[in-house]
């Protein structure tokens, strides 16, 4: 199964980009995006961040439950994103669980750029639980977290340190590391 | 270089993208400017042919591969022309014809460190039939007409259609091919000097 592309790629991934771009700049802020019906078990959402972000460039690590044929091919087949493992990834797919084991790289003190991206899949995502403070937000944000204590082991390493996308259905928020969690 | 060489080189093929706005992951973890490895989707092309023949020993491309390349060098109008002769059939368009840049790269005598010969530009396009059957179409040229009809020929290639379709487009295709090479090539042997040595006569 190799549709649910793009179907205007110029146009359906500057839209997505751009909440893509908001939803980093303003953490606890859930965007809503379209264009991507990628196959299951994969969100929209999901599938549109892999889409918009992703090219022959940034190496992609899957997590367990998304490393399957249907899933690698689809993003084989509309990005060219080499699978790899999770020290090499430039951005991570996956739910919480399996992204949550995984060693990945952090960035260095001169190339804190260098990190990885973990696209977060969850059940669901609303403005509640964890209490959000930092660059992007006016006073607190909440944004409901898996957890709290990895997010500020992350931020605490700054300016090394791992972005988060989460995702779910058609919905994305994002974490950057400069974002203290409490 | 020989001609010769040129027909045996390896390529590599990265196609700068210019449909997707791919440089947005600029200030997210990527390089700006990047190149699409179309490699990798011609690899998954064949996967997903294998997938689709199983029974087939998987060694078994070379007729793929061959009526691919006849459609990738053909003369866009003419497989427009060609091609119009019947009725499109019904299709999904898996990925919209876009146009790319390839680097061809070679090696001198076909051995020894390969280098970048310089970049062409294609079209490339996939369809999937509603029976299911998927064709890739990757053309010399900026032709998207061209892309989808070498991309609608190569899924045609592989169903019950495959017969008619060799018949009546790749073949006038192949032959078509064969006589402007033919009268390539005559006209280059009839520039042909045949260099003797002039008896001198001094002894």
């Amino acid at each position: 199964m190799l549709e649910g592309g793009f179907v205007k790629g110029p146009q359906d991934a500057a839209h997505a980009f751009r909440a893509i771009m908001t939803a980093m700049a303003r953490p606890g802020d859930i965007r809503e995006v379209a264009g991507a019906q990628p196959p299951a078990p994969l969100s929209v959402a999901a599938g549109v961040l892999i889409l918009t972000l992703c090219d022959p460039e940034t190496p992609l690590y899957l997590g367990a439950a998304l490393n399957i044929p249907q899933v690698q091919g689809w993003i084989t087949f509309h990005t060219g994103a080499p699978i790899v493992a999770a020290e090499r990834a430039m951005f991570a797919l996956g739910d919480w669980a399996d992204l949550d084991a995984q060693n990945f790289n952090l960035g260095t003190p001169e190339y804190p750029d260098r990190s990885t991206t973990l696209i977060v899949e969850l059940p669901m995502l609303e403005n509640a639980g964890a209490t959000l403070r930092g660059p992007g937000i006016k006073d607190t944000a909440h944004l409901s977290l898996p957890e709290t204590d990895t997010f500020q082991t992350n931020a605490a390493q700054f300016p090394m340190g791992l972005d988060f996308f989460f995702t779910s259905g058609n919905r994305i928020a994002g974490l950057p590391r400069t974002t203290r969690v409490s | 270089m020989s001609r010769r060489n040129v027909s045996q080189m390896a390529f590599q093929i990265a196609v700068r993208g210019t449909a997707s706005p791919k440089f947005h992951n600029v200030g997210l973890g990527a390089e700006a400017g990047s190149l699409y490895d179309l490699s990798s989707c011609i690899v998954f092309a064949k996967d997903v042919y294998m997938s689709m023949h199983p029974t087939e020993p998987t060694d078994d491309h070379s007729a793929r591969k061959a009526w691919m390349s006849l459609l990738a060098k053909a003369d866009a109008k003419v497989v427009a022309d060609l091609w119009s002769a019947r009725a499109t059939p019904p299709h999904t368009i898996l990925r919209a014809p876009e146009i790319g840049g390839v680097m061809v790269r070679g090696r001198a005598g076909a051995v020894g460190a390969p280098f970048n010969l310089g970049e062409m530009t294609v079209t490339r396009c996939s369809v999937k039939l509603d029976c299911g059957t998927v064709g890739h179409g990757y053309v010399q040229g900026r032709s998207k007409d061209h892309a989808t009809q070498a991309a609608l020929i190569d899924a045609l290639m592989q169903t019950d259609a495959g017969d008619k379709i060799e018949q009546t487009i790749l073949e006038p295709l192949r032959t078509g091919m064969a006589a402007a090479k033919a009268t390539r090539a005559a006209k280059a042997a009839a520039t042909k000097v045949d260099f003797f040595t002039m008896v001198r006569g001094e002894d």
